[in-house]
């Protein structure tokens, strides 16, 4: 009997893994970021790049920072959501476009609409690589003391904003 | 025609896999950060090093690290960059660390519980093996088969034995 056994237990717990390895993301790299400070830094406004803007600058407000570029297919799926947020004034975002012409990124949002508090461009990708950027959209959950609390990789979902980013925020908020 | 297609059978001889290299200005300092980025995994395309990647983040971070080094910033310094912005994860060399206990001595453990698997298995394999013993009949039987004696095995008999 136990010939038969130890092989389909055997295959049992393999299978088990697999199957929960068929439901991770390979492309997804936990933050190191998380619960450190937001990496500094200063850069021209998409709509007057003569005026910076930092992270500072938020100091004492939860926001959320969008990592977008115009030639970025996912970030017209999540746009609606964000548009849906900006209305609905439940939170401050953020833009930042990613390697993006500011022409391009202000077409781009002339289309399908501004839900950002401010955007700013990042031509060169130098702030991306500082956030750990590596596919746009990404999205973090900043606290009021600058520490990023939560970061979304890939395209924000309605469910993700839900039941992540909205009580995470509004936890935030209250602190 | 033909000729034509000889020729596009050639095509490939004229490109050449290198590494994805840019700016080569300062041929020292471009060794260097080939050989770093050659042990650290490019995030977008995530087989393959910094070094050979194509991608334009690969790229970006080359020009990271290449700014890095002429800031005279040491190799590890430089790691711990990287580390502190895309984690563990763009190490080819992963650090022994608790959460990648199970990669350092994950294999080992499995190939201790094979090795240990197969003695048992060997060793109970053994006894049953010395049990069986030939008898007269079926010794009778091999070596008409293997021609030794020309009498032919009697079919009738295989049934007792």
């Amino acid at each position: 009997m136990t010939r038969f056994l130890v092989p389909f237990f055997v295959f049992v717990i393999l299978a088990v893994f697999l199957f929960i390895g068929l439901k991770l993301n390979p492309s997804e790299v936990p933050s190191p970021l998380i619960s450190k400070a937001a990496p500094s830094f200063t850069l021209p406004q998409l709509y007057a790049p003569a005026k910076q803007f930092s992270p500072q600058d938020m100091k004492g407000k939860v926001w959320l920072f969008n990592v977008w570029a115009s030639w970025c297919v996912a970030c017209e799926n999540e746009h609606p959501l964000f548009m849906d947020l900006s209305r609905k004034n439940l939170v401050p975002i953020l833009g930042m476009a990613y390697k993006d012409k500011p022409a391009n990124s202000q077409i781009w949002l002339r289309r399908l609409g501004d839900p950002y508090l401010l955007a700013v461009s990042d031509i060169e990708g130098r702030v991306g690589i500082d956030y750990g950027v590596y596919g746009v959209p990404e999205t973090y959950v900043i606290d009021k003391q600058g520490i990023i609390q939560y970061k979304q990789i890939g395209a924000v979902t309605q469910q993700i904003l839900d039941e992540k980013i909205l009580p995470l925020v509004k936890e935030l908020q209250a602190k | 025609m033909r000729h034509l297609l000889l020729l596009f059978c050639l095509l490939p001889v004229f490109s050449y896999a290198g590494e994805a290299v840019d700016m080569a200005k300062d041929p020292v300092l471009e060794k260097r950060m080939i050989g770093l980025a050659e042990n650290l995994r490019c995030l977008v395309c995530q087989n393959e090093s910094l070094a050979s990647s194509h991608a334009e983040l690969a790229e970006d971070l080359r020009r990271e690290v290449r700014e890095q080094m002429q800031k005279g910033m040491s190799d590890q310094e430089i790691i711990d960059y990287l580390v502190s912005r895309y984690g563990d994860f763009v190490l080819y060399d992963p650090p022994m660390k608790k959460a990648t206990l199970i990669l350092w001595y994950g294999p080992f453990a499995l190939l201790l519980i094979g090795g240990i698997m197969l003695i048992y298995k060997v060793r109970k394999r053994k006894g049953d093996v010395a049990e069986t013993e030939l008898s007269a009949e079926d010794a009778q039987r091999a070596a008409a088969l293997l021609g030794e004696t020309s009498e032919l095995p009697n079919q009738s008999k295989d049934t007792q034995a």
